[in-house]
This record gives C-alpha cells, sequence and structure tokens, in this order.
C-alpha cells in the first residue's frame, strides 16, 4: 500500500503540477481566472484519441499535434473572446465557464458521453527499490518534470520569460516600459494551455476520456493553486504535490476513501487559508484600486 | 372625503402615474410583477406552470447571490452550498421528524443562515480570486461527506419523497411566486438602504471603509448570513417542489449557474439576476424541447450568454436600461429616453445629449 500511495501521489502531483502552474501564470500575468483551464485538457486528450485511435498517426506525431492545436485554439479564443471583455473582469469569467460548458458540450456531441479508452503507448513495469511503476505512468512523471524544467528556463532564462515576469509584477510599469502587454498576455495564455495540452495527452492512455474528466482536476487544480498562493509557480508545484499526495493516502487508507479524497484535499486548503490567506508562497498582491 | 375607497383609488392612480409609469424600467417591473401574478389565470398549463414556479425559485437564488457578490464584492464560487444545506435540512426534518414543510421550509433558512455565518467567518480574510476559489471548495466538501454518510443523507440518490408545500399546482406556483416576489423585493429594498450602502463601500474599498468607521467583519458576517438564507429559502422550496433533496443541489454546476445568471444580468442590482433567470431559464427549456437541440442545449445556453457578454459585458439590465432610460445631467434622476426635459428639475436633457455627441 504504501509504494501505492508514493507512485500514484507523484504521479497525479505531476499532472496537478503542470495544470497548476499554467492556471498561476496566466492568473500572474493577465489576472484572469481561466475556468475553461482544464477544458483545454480534455480537448487535448480527446484530440490525442482521435488523431492516435482514428486517424492511426505515430504516437509521438499525434502528440505534437494535438498539443499545437490546442495551444491554437486557445490563443484564438483569447484572441476573438477574452480580449474584447477583458475590462470587465466579470464577463472575463463568465466568458471562460462558457468556454469550458462549450467545449464540454462539442465534446459530447461529437463523440458521445461514453469513457473512451486510449491502449497504452508503451508496455512494460520498471522496478526502483522495488517499488514498481508501470512505464506509462513512469512516462507522465518524466514528460511532467521535463515540460516543467523547460517552462522554467523559458520563464527565468530568456527575453520572452523576463517579459511575463514584468507584466505578472507590474501591468501598467511593464506596459510603460513599452511591452505589449496584450501580446505578453496572449503568450502566456498560449503556454500555459500548451502546458495543460501536455498533461492531457499524458494522461489520455492512463485515465479514460470523457467529456466531464475536466471537472474533477478543474476543483483539485483550483485548491492546489489557492494552497500554494495565487500567482507563485514555486507555490503551485509544492501544492500540486501535497495535494497529490494528500489524495492518495486518502484513497488508499481511509474507508469511503474515494468519496472524501477532494473533500479531505479541499479541507487541508481551507486550513491552510485561514493560517495564511494569501496561500503558502502567495506574493500578497498589493490592493488593486 | 366622503368616499374612502374613491379616495384610495385615486391615491393608487396618482402614485402610479407619477411614480411608476414615468419610467419604462417601472412600468416593465410592474408588467413583470402582473404577469408573474396572473400567468395560472391566463395560461395554466401544468409544463408552463412547473417551468415558471421553477424559474421563480432559480430567480430567489440569482437574487441572494447578487447581494453578497455584486454589492459586497465577496464573489462566491460555491453559493450551492446554502442551495443544499437549505434543501437537505428541510427534507432531513419533514422526513426524519415529520414536520410539515411549513416548518421545515424555516428549519432550512434557520439552517442555511447558520452555515453562511460559518463560510462567512472562514472567508473573512480572504479578498478577490481567493474567496472565490477557496467558497467553491465548501459544496464539494459538503458532497464528500454526504457520500461518505449514504445511511444518513442517502447518497447519491438523496432524500426522495418529499411532501409539497401546497397541495394543488397553483397552489405550489403561488408559493413559488410569491416568496420570490418577496424576496427580491425585500433583498432590493435591503440593497437601496444604508446597509447596502456600506456594502458598496466594502466592494469598492475596504480599506476605506474600515478607515470610516465600519465595522467591515460584521458587515460581512451579516451579508453572508442574509444571502445564505435567502439562498436556503430557495433550496428548501426547491426541494419541497421537485419533492427530493439531492446530491445535484451542491453541484458545481449549480454555483456556475448562479454566477452566469448574475454576471449576464448585471451584478450589484439584485433585479438583474432574477430577470436573467427569467430569461435563460425558460429559453435553455425551451431550446431543450426541441428533438435537434435537446442535447444541444447546454451548448446553445453557453453560446448565447458568450455572445450577449461580447455585446454587453455589464449585463443585460444596464444595457436595457441605458437604452430606455436618460440620467439627468443636474439633478441624477433616470427619465425616459424620450423626454427632452428632466421630469423633476426641468433641465434640458436632449442639447446636453446633441453637444456631447458633436
Amino acid at each position: 500500500m504504501l509504494q501505492d500511495i508514493l507512485v500514484t501521489g507523484l504521479v497525479n502531483g505531476g499532472v496537478y503540477a503542470l495544470l497548476a502552474i499554467g492556471f498561476s501564470l496566466v492568473f500572474g500575468v493577465a489576472r484572469i481566472v481561466n475556468i475553461a483551464h482544464t477544458a483545454f485538457y480534455m480537448l487535448a486528450a480527446y484530440c490525442f484519441y482521435t488523431l492516435l485511435v482514428t486517424a492511426k498517426l505515430n504516437v509521438l506525431l499525434a502528440a505534437l499535434i494535438a498539443i499545437v492545436a490546442v495551444t491554437a485554439l486557445a490563443a484564438l479564443c483569447y484572441r476573438l473572446v477574452i480580449e474584447p471583455v477583458r475590462s470587465h473582469d466579470s464577463a472575463v469569467l463568465i466568458a471562460t465557464i462558457a468556454l469550458g460548458l462549450i467545449f464540454q458540450e462539442l465534446m459530447l456531441v461529437a463523440f458521445g458521453g461514453n469513457f473512451l479508452g486510449i491502449p497504452s503507448t508503451i508496455d512494460g513495469v520498471a522496478s526502483f527499490f522495488g517499488v514498481s511503476i508501470p512505464y506509462q505512468r513512469l512516462l507522465i512523471l518524466v514528460v511532467a518534470a521535463a515540460v516543467l524544467a523547460a517552462t522554467w528556463f523559458v520563464l527565468y532564462r530568456t527575453r520572452l520569460g523576463l517579459a511575463i515576469r514584468a507584466t505578472a509584477n507590474d501591468l501598467e510599469v511593464a506596459n510603460l516600459m513599452g511591452m505589449n502587454v496584450n501580446r505578453v498576455a496572449m503568450v502566456a495564455v498560449a503556454l500555459s494551455v500548451a502546458l495543460a495540452a501536455v498533461a492531457g495527452v499524458v494522461v489520455a492512455p492512463v485515465f479514460v476520456v470523457d467529456p466531464l474528466m475536466w471537472l474533477a482536476p478543474l476543483v483539485t487544480m483550483l485548491a492546489i493553486v489557492v494552497l500554494g498562493g495565487l500567482g507563485s509557480l514555486k507555490g503551485s508545484l509544492i501544492g500540486a504535490l501535497i495535494i497529490g499526495y494528500v489524495e492518495a493516502i486518502t484513497v488508499f487508507a481511509l474507508p469511503q476513501g474515494a468519496f472524501l479524497k477532494g473533500a479531505v484535499a479541499l479541507s487541508i486548503m481551507v486550513v491552510v487559508l485561514l493560517v495564511r490567506p494569501e496561500g503558502l508562497f502567495g506574493v500578497a498582491f498589493e490592493e488593486e484600486r | 372625503m366622503r368616499n374612502p375607497l374613491a379616495y384610495a383609488a385615486r391615491w393608487v392612480w396618482v402614485n402610479l402615474k407619477s411614480e411608476v409609469l414615468v419610467l419604462p424600467s417601472r412600468a416593465l417591473v410592474l408588467a413583470w410583477v402582473l404577469a408573474v401574478l396572473l400567468l395560472p389565470l391566463a395560461w395554466p398549463d401544468p409544463y408552463v406552470l412547473r417551468i415558471v414556479t421553477l424559474t421563480c425559485l432559480f430567480a430567489i437564488f440569482a437574487a441572494s447571490w447578487d447581494l453578497l457578490a455584486g454589492y459586497a464584492g465577496q464573489v462566491s464560487f460555491g453559493h450551492a452550498l446554502f442551495f443544499g444545506a437549505g434543501a437537505y435540512t428541510s427534507a432531513l426534518a419533514s422526513l426524519k421528524l415529520g414536520l410539515s414543510p411549513w416548518v421545515t421550509v424555516w428549519l432550512g433558512v434557520a439552517f442555511a443562515t447558520a452555515v453562511g455565518f460559518v463560510v462567512g467567518f472562514l472567508c473573512l480574510r480572504l479578498r478577490g480570486a481567493y474567496l472565490s476559489l477557496a467558497t467553491l471548495a465548501f459544496p464539494l466538501i459538503a458532497t464528500g461527506l454526504l457520500f461518505a454518510f449514504p445511511g444518513f443523507s442517502g447518497g447519491e440518490l438523496g432524500v426522495s419523497g418529499l411532501r409539497s408545500v401546497a397541495p394543488t399546482r397553483i397552489g405550489n406556483y403561488y408559493v413559488a411566486a410569491i416568496a420570490m416576489l418577496a424576496a427580491v423585493f425585500g433583498l432590493w429594498k435591503l440593497a437601496d438602504s444604508k446597509f447596502g450602502l456600506v456594502l458598496h463601500a466594502i466592494r469598492d474599498d475596504e480599506v476605506a471603509a474600515r478607515a470610516s468607521g465600519i465595522n467591515t467583519p460584521r458587515y460581512k458576517l451579516v451579508v453572508f448570513a442574509v444571502s445564505a438564507a435567502v439562498a436556503g429559502m430557495a433550496g428548501a422550496l426547491f426541494a419541497h417542489y421537485i419533492r427530493v433533496a439531492g446530491p445535484s443541489a451542491l453541484e458545481v454546476a449549480l454555483s456556475f449557474q448562479v454566477v452566469i445568471w448574475g454576471v449576464f444580468g448585471g451584478v450589484a442590482t439584485i433585479y438583474g439576476p432574477a430577470a436573467a433567470v427569467f430569461i435563460l431559464y425558460p429559453l435553455t427549456e425551451w431550446l431543450g424541447s426541441f428533438k435537434a437541440f435537446g442535447e444541444l442545449r447546454l451548448l446553445a445556453f453557453a453560446v448565447i450568454v458568450l455572445a450577449v457578454l461580447l455585446f454587453m459585458p455589464r449585463g443585460i439590465t444596464p444595457w436595457v436600461r441605458d437604452k430606455i432610460e436618460t440620467k439627468c445631467p443636474r439633478c441624477k434622476q433616470r427619465n425616459g429616453a424620450w423626454r427632452a426635459q428632466c421630469r423633476l428639475c426641468g433641465a434640458p436633457l436632449r442639447e446636453v445629449l446633441a453637444s456631447r455627441a458633436a
């Protein structure tokens, strides 16, 4: 049971980290609470399914096309739907909820409400120190680690990353320094959705694909982001691991655990917020008036 | 005055003419109230009555969200918690204790108020997006608990076999309609009072409000409790109307639904979210009644909301109100859009508009 907890917690934590960091990035840069974030994750899973199972493409090619297509779609949605109402916070919120619902319903119409399984892309089991991990789950972990490292590199070692961080830090000053704030926001949206799409593609062979698969990770992701501190990437990563392990422990160790896993994870978030209202690593945003 | 009846009639007519009919928005509200009250006499179709009853209950729910989110700025993503608290309390009390629904609805309201108080207390230090996302968690925690103890809560199936509040269909309709009118007008009055003014201040600048001597935590607790009480009433009546209190009353979808209604109608108006429910709920039901549209109902709903928001980002009621009324530049009172002079201070309305356009 201990090894189950170790492996499940780490794998789920990796997936959650991919989702939470992207969400946190968009919130930091553009102050958009993007409810549709995990809907893009679902879209990527469906896209991957179509390309792999229906169109019978090569695995790598299918994954790549799925990620690029979903990212492009996100940039398009941002341009057409979010940008026109950017100055009205509540309208942005509803727009993202509506986008999530639209994607859910479109997938429901296109593929039906059935659970779709994707055959595993690599078989076999690896074992470390007596703990056995199927390669498929190991792949999730490796991809998550690699993508997170790449994101870190982009954010902290490139000019683009500097622009993104500057905009997150102070939008008006960044604008005065001659950055195209709207374009930076769009790039941040694209980057964040690309992370979600990667998550969707790597989990598709392990989980089942269905139109409602975005709701459960949405709530968990929001809990993680709030737990770690909105806009803090380090916080999102650590929060993701905490929640991943808490869920794994609840599922394996408590009776009725599968029902309670969300409740326990969310209760931890509430407790953390009671002690530290800005989350574990949150930068207390100065009051925006 | 020889004839008090004639006097009263004249008083009503004068007030109606000079206070209500002069403003198209007030005339619309009057027409809407009359339509809600007279519907069962004019169109006693069971299906229509059912839709409008549910619309009324959801309108109560949406209005309660607006007091909390629109006025006080505590944008709750978990408003379904209060709805569900009212529904489950009333349902369990009426089944396990055998009380009449007329009593248990108030028990539901009381319990929802207590829940609102607790949630408000937990959220006192949170603000903005943190508050929204933290409130999202509460109904999910409650759902997890309900599923973990199916013996008490009925698990996924919920609590069924409830008695309805009134014996007849029309009776049930009037319970919902009158509760809705009372709740919406009550909240509207409350939001227009000094209390509502303080809530505006807290939303716009909490630090400044506190600096002006307002006990903001107390106001926030009270607004959470009031909003939760009204939402709980909607939930309790809803449970007795559909005769089931199930976990769907706590769903994320319902919490999001109320946010959509609120923003679509226009926040910080009370009547806006209620109007949005009266537009969107029957519309989605009507779309769902088409065979071809049955599966596309939610899709159509989302597309309509998105399209409307792109054109009216402040919501539908402020947009309509600005079309049919103008604000007097001198005394800030509202006037029908057709008037050339302010009805109260006589300031010219047209020339100002013309010069602004030029």
